[in-house]
């Protein structure tokens, strides 16, 4: 569906413009400027409003970024339980840093805080899914499911 | 010592979530019916006996917050759940909200009748789309049975922001804005969601009413330290044996959260500290552990009971680098509105790295005390409020840590 249609669906919800934006981003990776535009207008709120709000939460992206979104929590129960470890091999499996894309635009590798599933940390999301009890050895079988 | 007791969480592993038959079967929706048959005021005075404190950390009586949208005059009022469990070592709105959707439905349902609403909202964080899922089928399904009568229930997704979490932030977020926290007064229960008169509640505390309305609030107020009755779900995360959950009641004592729910420290190795209640608890001491959960006597030893996170960290952690990881989290977390907090958070989480880096001086850590001081007074909500306690505590409780650090 393009992005218009999207959001036009969202018209008659008040207050429907982060469910406007969830539904176009899970097309598109991000907002594109012409997206936060466009929702602007069919909300009736002022370009600099909207872009207000896609800034203000952190699972919208106002730049491109791969399709595959890679979170990792960095929390105190992820962080003492050895998030740090799974950043840098997921940094090492994806030759890239956090916050960065891959060059094939498959995955992007951000950083979250808590995702609700300590019961067995330290814990990924892949677009909101979540892994549980991760480590460096299974972080590529992981990730195989989405190349 | 004090044994699980689940009110909350009763059907846990009993029922099919996604079928209503199998709530039904096991007496639900009979105390949405019951409450129907009350007076709106006799439902809300039973509400208020019961002593059910609110169980997103506020711990406001629950009857008499109700009582204020009830009074209020107005065609158009709101119920809205604060499904926005962003609070790090959380999950326990996940697990009512996965096993048992239909339990927070009839809560949220009841209060509709009590309060005179007809639109009630669930605003689930963006990171839970798997439950927001759930929610929905549980809401077609309770249409479909005719169980909510002219009650509507609408699913709204957060987008990754813990200040949502504050109750007028949320309402802003339904609204579609900046989940930026408004001034109070006017409270929501008065000017809320649309300007309009507004109950919000947590998860849990929703889970919490078809029990107390099918038992009676005498039954309730019995369970637990009188001054905050009931149950309450505990997460453990950490260094635990069982990272687990549970549902007890509140007498229990930190102690036993530790040792006996949790199975005490793994390897041998000795507790250190406990962070309750999240990321913005204190950290508590070995000397206070006999303390029972309940708000009123967790208050006074400095704590919260907050969300009912525990988090436990044994004698080999480094708890400076603990608390400047925490301290990171609200600078990242504040929403900017206010200076205080937009400036303070970031003054911490730069402080507390220096430390953590070893450039750190023992006048930063007076620094730091004063900060926390003018924080907890001047900032707008309660993020910024309750941001400085993890680093205030384990100054106070782990001042070598910090020396060692520092010299």
């Amino acid at each position: 569906m393009d992005y218009k249609e999207i959001i036009a669906s969202y018209a008659d919800k008040p207050g429907g413009i982060i469910e406007a934006f969830h539904a176009v981003q899970s097309q598109l990776s991000y907002l594109p400027r012409e997206v936060i535009a466009e929702a602007a207008q069919v909300f009736n709120i002022p370009v600099s409003e909207a872009y207000g709000v896609a800034s203000f939460y952190s699972m919208f992206s106002t730049e491109p970024r791969g399709k595959n979104i890679i979170r990792i929590c960095e929390s105190a129960p992820c962080h003492v339980a050895g998030a740090a470890e799974v950043v840098q091999a997921l940094e090492r499996e994806l030759g890239i840093f956090m916050g960065e894309s891959t060059a094939d635009g498959l995955f992007a590798l951000e950083f979250t805080e808590c995702v609700g599933q300590c019961q067995a940390t330290p814990v990924i999301t892949i677009n909101g899914e979540p892994y549980l009890d991760v480590n460096a050895a299974t972080i590529p079988g992981i990730l195989a499911k989405y190349r | 010592m004090a044994e699980e007791m689940r009110i909350v969480l009763r059907n846990y592993g009993k029922i099919d979530p996604l079928k209503i038959e199998d709530y039904i079967a096991q007496g639900g929706y009979k105390a949405l019916e019951k409450a129907r048959s009350m007076s709106q005021s006799d439902l809300i005075a039973e509400v208020k006996k019961s002593n059910l404190r609110g169980r997103g950390g506020a711990g406001f009586n629950c009857g008499q917050k109700w009582s204020f949208a009830y009074g209020a005059e107005s065609d158009i009022k709101y119920v809205v759940c604060n499904a926005d469990e962003g609070e790090p070592g959380t999950y326990k709105d996940r697990l009512i909200m996965e096993n048992d959707p239909q339990a927070l439905l009839e809560g949220m349902a009841i209060c509709a009748y009590a309060i005179g609403a007809k639109q009630g909202y669930i605003y689930c964080r963006g990171e839970y789309p798997q439950v927001i899922k759930i929610l929905n089928q549980a809401i077609e399904q309770a249409v479909t049975k005719g169980v909510l009568a002219d009650f509507a229930i609408e699913v709204r997704s957060g987008a990754g922001a813990y200040v949502c979490g504050e109750e007028t932030a949320l309402i802003e977020s339904i609204e579609g804005s900046r989940g930026e926290p408004r001034f109070k007064p006017p409270y929501p229960p008065s000017q809320g969601l649309w300007g309009k008169p507004t109950i919000v509640n947590n998860v849990e505390t929703f889970a919490n009413l078809p029990a107390i309305v099918e038992n009676g609030a005498d039954w309730y107020a019995s369970i637990g330290v009188p001054s905050y009755p009931g149950t309450k779900i505990f997460t453990l995360t950490g260094d635990v044996n069982n990272c687990t959950f549970f549902e007890v009641p509140t007498n229990t004592t930190i102690r036993e959260l530790i040792y006996k729910f949790g199975g005490g420290i793994p390897a041998g190795k000795k507790f250190k500290a406990v962070q309750i209640g999240g990321t913005s608890g204190a950290f508590i001491p070995e000397s206070q552990l006999d303390t029972p959960v309940a708000f009123d006597n967790m208050s006074t030893i400095g704590a919260t009971l907050g969300s009912g996170a525990v988090f436990v960290v044994d004698e080999t952690r480094d708890i400076v680098d603990v608390a400047a990881r925490i301290a990171g989290f609200f600078e990242h977390e504040s929403c900017g509105k206010c200076a205080p907090c937009r400036e303070g958070t970031a003054r911490i989480a730069e402080i507390m790295e220096n430390i953590n880096d070893g450039f750190g001086e023992m006048s930063d850590l007076a620094l730091l005390k004063k900060l926390g001081r003018v924080m907890s007074v001047s900032c707008l909500c309660g993020l910024g409020q309750a941001a400085p306690a993890p680093v205030i505590t384990t100054i106070e409780h782990f001042m070598a840590d910090y020396q060692a650090k520092i010299l």
